[in-house]
């Protein structure tokens, strides 16, 4: 087939799968999943295969896959709308599909595929487990999610969303995909709406990132002004982005250029979850855990950070823009890992992780380092699908305790609770361990050490206290992942849950194995040349590939013992501190660094609860609708009612009865009435009196005519 | 078939309101019998603008398939009509939503043949307005889909439709005066009332001459308000909008299906047909001042729909808020008429209006399928409904998202439009607008969220108050609505083509 072609065929087939199951199949479990997973696979597949033309392509970024068709009519022209596969592309829709596929997978084992339905499970409710009957003895088994089919259908949809975005060669379709995920989100966040924590979780993530997006889609219109194309490859020539970098945009002091940059970055901001709009990122965890490795690893805030990387020819040009971001990013990599301290959950602890990291793709982004970025973005969506599934997997394995125990009041996501899961779901163990080292950038065997490495190196050369903020935070990451394994997994069991904990089946493990044989292998494509011992040893094909997306091939760097020191240091050092201050903990009591602000996320939503979200229902209600419509507008529309019916009042009381009725109506009848009465006394009906009135009245008018007229 | 192919929009107009002279002869207890004469007399129109609409010539400038009859011609009125592909879109719309409407009507069951009578002349009434290209015709139409509506409202409407219908009329009838004192004002100045001959001459006329005693520009300002404040009443713009809380809210669900899907759009047609054309330089002049009505409707509608506790409430909120996006594409069209952003925030005004006739149709049907069953319209007395109605669950987040403008819908469409055409013209008013389009989230994700979502209220699950799925003739209802809101959001090429056109030979 045709490359092109099947470019603009891989995002459909999972679009496919969210429509035939919604309307036909979604009575039957086995046939959705089918559906779901095997458009999936296509997806993949074609990913695989553009991913292969791709490679055997000379200077990819010069000539890039591309074709396009007409889409809106707008005055005289067509705004165009087409795909692109060049090397950024290329790279992306890899990781995409790999992780889409095994998050698919995994989810079938997840949601408890082939388990009997459970005694009391409601739709919108996690399942609570069935009853069966062995032997003569009963036991508790984990039951099969009552909404199973709608879930593929969901995450489906939301693949596509992802795959569009991916394959887009213009902002255009990508925000429809990026809204479309928006969508997806609120919709498997609030799987089980049932929770009000799920409920306000999923409105959170929607508006949360929806603040971003109004922003982002000021840019697109004042970009597509400026411009008149949305197209990457339109907007990223030369004499366009000059023209960009030199108008004025009357805001802020910056250039169009930069002003776009910013709105842009601010969309970003939104769905990759930075400070101050991350709030809605941890939260998000109350989806089922497939779902939080598609948002935090697959789709949705890789994304934000994809489309930033996208726009970087454009973003660059304007110094002030590019502080802004790797300002932003430094910073939410270091307050998001303080947070990651103290949280006991297992998810959040990976939730806050990703936030952090997602801020080193950012930092390096706003410090100029390209290939960084777009290298940790790709390892880190490997080892962050792998935790995150691991961390499901454990959970589920708790459930098989708390199954077998029957106490439902112990939390299975409690670090606390665990201890010693590492005999008892050893697949699961080495699978998130080696996730866990990749998180924590262990040296040379990792991928996340090399891409880390290479932002810390570019960070040491270009910005030093972008460097020393990010040397820090990776000593915290490498930290708390070491506490986050040695609770759950070493040591001895806390619980007698934990005690009971089952390996998860296969279709979970699967994906755990696949993912992280990409967490470490992926990182061995881009070792640097100037590295001591090993550079050079293997060619650094990432840095050849992706840095011909730019116009400009970015210089390999100079190699500088110093940040490769750091690097080596913070993560060795965070994760044997982490070891040994954790080893001996059981219970949050012992653990120092719960500390209140710390626990309670520095009581941001708190604040901004009190700050922006009541005033803002308030306004709304009050002030909006009560005073403005109902009181103002309707009280004075009101007075029309009573004043006209006043000045009615008014004519009828004034001068329709006293002077109509009464004078000329009443009054004249009165008048005939009393007169007829008075007259009536001459009528006797004697002839005498007539003829006298007859002649008293000719007399009368004789006389009259005779002095008036005559004389 | 050459008496259809060339009288096509004289059936099309008059079809319903001789179904509707017909049914007055129908048994009034055949009440089956009744609906499908009335469904099936709406489907013809229908067919009959699809006709209309493939035979187009969108690239022809000018108003096609015109007829003229002779009509008042003492005072220079003829019944002349005419379609371009403003119109065009319009009368589709308006055909497309009827039967719809009848069709959500099947659970009316009090005196259902003057209910579908009435609602006949109202498409008559409407298509009017759509298809004359004669003043004086044009505010006959206008009155004339005004008193079905009200009947409607005040014999088929919920508790408060005293007030509302009242409201409703008077506010209309308020703002029609000065129509109608304008309308005649141009009818005597040049003894025609065709709205191409007039066009040309009053636009043409010498800005310093004087006119009835004043200058000509002071008549033109007077004239130009006396058609603003019919329109802004009709669209409506803030803050002429609180008749629609209460009309919408209070009327039969078929009636808000209309109302918001067909009658709003009067007063936008009504801005783009006449006010652009007769007064480019007053409309250019006060844009600003209708720029900032705009935004003030997009910010205000949300927050007050967010506001709402009542279901239909808070969607006939969001009429002001989606309506306030055609407003501000239209004031941008004035400013700046003539330049490619114009063109691109009339084209956004344009589909928005066909846009809003679909997902507020949707809307209404949705709010009025479960009040029926309910008979409640207070969103705290639902609640994790979705678990009940899986069916109806879907199609509320569908519309929703179509009204919440969730790219790949069709409101992205031509809300991005007016945004991108806005954007030189008016730059703070859209990105305070933007403000506008995050409420419309909020209002909408709250609205599913306190139907939906959220612990089972045990009342509707068992019991006599059992919550029954949507039956097959509301999913009939729906599914031409929800196709369009997809086909339009992904592959809109086929309506924006003729709009564009369109609005190119205009401004």
């Amino acid at each position: 087939m045709v490359t092109e072609t099947l470019i603009w065929l891989i995002p459909l087939p999972p679009a496919l799968a969210f429509f035939l199951i919604v309307l036909f199949t979604n009575r039957d479990k086995a046939l959705s999943h089918t559906i779901a997973i095997g458009a999936a696979a296509l997806s993949w597949l074609g990913g695989m295969v553009v991913f292969a033309r791709a490679l055997r392509v000379d200077d990819l970024g010069a000539r890039p896959f591309a074709s396009s068709i007409n889409w809106l009519a707008t005055g005289d022209t067509w705004f165009r709308i087409g795909v692109l596969v060049d090397p950024l592309t290329a790279v992306t829709l890899f990781f995409v599909a790999w992780t889409v596929l095994m998050i698919f997978i995994y989810s079938v084992g997840y949601h408890n595929y082939g388990q009997p339905q459970g005694d009391h499970d409601l739709k919108g409710l996690p399942p609570h487990g069935a009853t069966v009957e062995e032997n003569r003895q009963k036991r508790v088994v984990p039951s099969v999610e009552p909404m199973y089919s709608r879930f593929f259908a969901f995450i489906g949809l939301f693949a596509f969303g992802m795959f569009t975005l991916v394959v887009s060669d213009n902002l255009l379709t990508l925000f429809i995909g990026w809204e479309i995920m928006g969508l997806c989100s609120y919709l498997l966040i609030g799987f089980w709406y049932g929770k009000k924590s799920a409920r306000d979780a999923a409105v959170k993530a929607f508006m949360t990132t929806r603040i971003g997006d109004v922003f982002m889609l000021l840019g697109i219109a004042y970009l597509y002004s400026a411009t008149g194309t949305l197209t990457f490859r339109e907007i990223f020539t030369e004499s366009t982005l000059r023209t960009l970098a030199l108008i004025p945009s009357g805001a802020l002091g910056l250039s169009a250029a930069g002003l776009i940059g910013l709105l842009l970055f601010i969309g970003t901001i939104g769905k990759s979850a930075q400070f101050p709009l991350h709030i809605w990122l941890p939260d998000a965890m109350e989806g089922p855990t497939p779902v939080s490795a598609m948002i935090h690893a697959a789709t949705m805030v890789s994304a934000g950070v994809y489309t930033a990387i996208r726009m970087f020819p454009l973003l660059s040009l304007d110094a002030r823009t590019m502080s802004f971001v790797a300002c932003i990013g430094a910073f939410t990599a270091l307050f998001a890992a303080t947070i990651a301290l103290a949280q006991n959950d297992i998810k959040r602890v990976l939730a806050y992780s990703t936030i952090s990291q997602l801020g080193f793709m950012i930092a390096a982004l706003g410090i100029g380092a390209y290939i960084a970025a777009v290298f940790h973005l790709i390892t880190h969506a490997f080892f962050k699908a792998l935790l995150f599934l691991g961390s499901g997997s454990v959970i589920h394995g708790m459930e098989h305790g708390v199954f077998h125990t029957g106490n439902h009041k112990v939390d299975p996501q409690d670090m606390f609770n665990m201890g010693g899961l590492k005999s008892r779901m050893p697949i699961t163990f080495w699978t998130f361990f080696i996730g866990g080292f990749a998180l924590s950038g262990f040296p040379i065997v990792t991928a996340g050490f090399w891409s880390k490495d290479e932002i810390l190196a570019d960070a040491f050369a270009h910005n030093l206290p972008i460097f020393f903020t990010l040397a820090v935070a990776a000593f915290l990451t490498a930290f708390y992942t070491m506490r986050q394994i040695t609770l759950t997994f070493l040591g001895k069991p806390r619980t007698e849950e934990a005690a009971h904990a089952h390996e998860t089946p296969w279709t979970m493990t699967l994906p755990l194995v696949v993912l992280s044989a990409l967490a470490i292998g992926y990182g061995w494509v881009g070792i640097p040349e100037h590295f001591p011992l090993i550079g050079g040893f293997i060619p650094n094909w990432f840095h050849e590939f992706v840095g011909g997306t730019l116009a400009e091939h970015p210089a390999a760097l100079e190699f500088n013992a110093v940040p490769l020191l750091t690097s080596l240091l913070v993560a060795l050092g965070g994760l044997g501190l982490g070891y040994f201050a954790y080893r001996n903990v059981n219970s949050p009591a012992e653990d120092k660094l719960q500390l209140g602000f710390l626990k309670n996320k520095y009581y941001i939503d708190e604040i901004y609860d009190a700050v922006f979200i009541k005033p803002v229902i308030w306004f709304a209600d009050k002030i909006v609708y009560q005073a403005v419509d109902k009181s103002l507008i309707d009280g004075f529309l009101h007075l029309f009612g009573p004043g006209t019916q006043r000045i009615g009042d008014i004519v009828r009381n004034y001068f329709d009865i006293p002077v109509i009725n009464r004078f000329f109506g009443d009054g004249s009848a009165n008048v005939t009435y009393r007169s007829g009465e008075k007259l009536k006394l001459m009528q006797t009906g004697r002839i005498q009196q007539y003829l006298i009135l007859a002649l008293t009245l000719f007399l009368l008018i004789g006389a009259f005519l005779y002095f008036f007229m005559l004389a | 078939m050459d008496f259809i192919a060339n009288h096509f929009l004289t059936l099309i107009l008059l079809l319903p309101a001789a179904a509707a002279l017909i049914m007055l002869f129908l048994p009034k207890d055949e009440v089956k019998l009744l609906r499908w004469f009335a469904f099936g007399a709406s489907l013809l129109p229908l067919a009959l603008s699809i006709g209309v609409w493939l035979q187009f010539k969108s690239f022809q400038p000018g108003f096609q398939f015109r007829e003229r009859y002779e009509w008042y011609e003492a005072i220079g009125s003829s019944f002349y009509l005419g379609v371009d592909g403003l119109s065009l879109t319009m009368v589709l719309l308006t055909t497309l939503l009827t039967p719809l409407a009848i069709l959500a009507s099947f659970n009316i069951s009090e005196r259902v043949k003057a209910y579908m009578i009435l609602f006949l002349f109202l498409e008559t009434g409407m298509l009017g307005v759509f298809l004359s290209l004669d003043l004086l015709v044009f505010f006959v139409f206008w009155e004339v889909g005004l008193i079905p509506m009200y009947f409607l409202i005040n014999q088929w409407g919920s508790a408060n439709r005293n007030y509302a219908s009242m409201k409703f009329l008077i506010y209309t009838m308020g703002g029609s005066v000065g129509l109608l004192l304008g309308i005649q004002l141009l009818g005597v100045l040049f003894g025609t009332f065709d709205l191409l001959v007039l066009t040309q001459r009053w636009t043409s006329l010498d800005p310093d001459a004087t006119l009835l005693g004043m200058s000509v520009s002071t008549v033109k300002t007077v004239a130009f308000w006396a058609f603003v404040v019919a329109f802004s009443v009709k669209v409506p713009i803030w803050p002429f909008h609180t008749w629609l809380p209460d009309a919408h809210t209070e009327a039969p669900t078929a009636g808000s299906m209309l109302l918001a899907g067909v009658l709003l759009k009067l007063g936008a047609y009504g801005f783009l047909r006449l006010i652009l054309p007769l007064y480019p330089v007053e409309a250019r002049y006060f844009a600003g001042a209708l720029a900032f009505l705009a935004t003030a409707a997009i910010v205000f509608g949300a927050l007050s729909s967010f506001a709402q506790t009542d279901f239909k409430r808070l969607v006939a909120y969001s009429s002001v808020n989606h309506m306030g996006f055609v407003v501000l594409g239209i004031a941008a069209a004035a400013l700046a008429s003539g330049t490619p952003d114009a063109v691109i925030a009339m084209n956004g005004a344009v589909l928005q209006m066909f846009n809003h006739g679909l997902s507020a149709a949707g809307m209404f049907f949705l709010v009025g399928v479960i009040y029926e069953r309910t008979h409640t319209r207070n969103l705290e007395e639902y609640g994790g409904l979705f678990t009940l109605i899986p069916v109806y669950g879907a199609m509320l987040i569908f519309t929703g998202m179509s009204s919440l403008g969730l790219p790949g819908l069709n409101g992205f469409i031509s809300e991005f439009l007016v945004v991108r055409g806005t954007w030189p013209i008016f730059t703070g008013y859209v990105a305070i607008s933007m403000a506008g389009l995050f409420f419309t989230g909020a209002y909408i994700l709250k609205a599913l969220k306190k139907v939906l979502h959220g612990p089972l209220n045990e009342r509707w699950a068992h019991g006599e108050h059992v919550l029954t799925e949507v039956n097959a003739r509301e999913i009939l209802v729906m599914a031409p609505l929800m196709i369009l809101m997809l086909w339009i959001g992904v592959y809109p090429a086929w309506i924006l083509d003729m709009i564009n056109k369109a609005v190119g030979f205009l401004f």
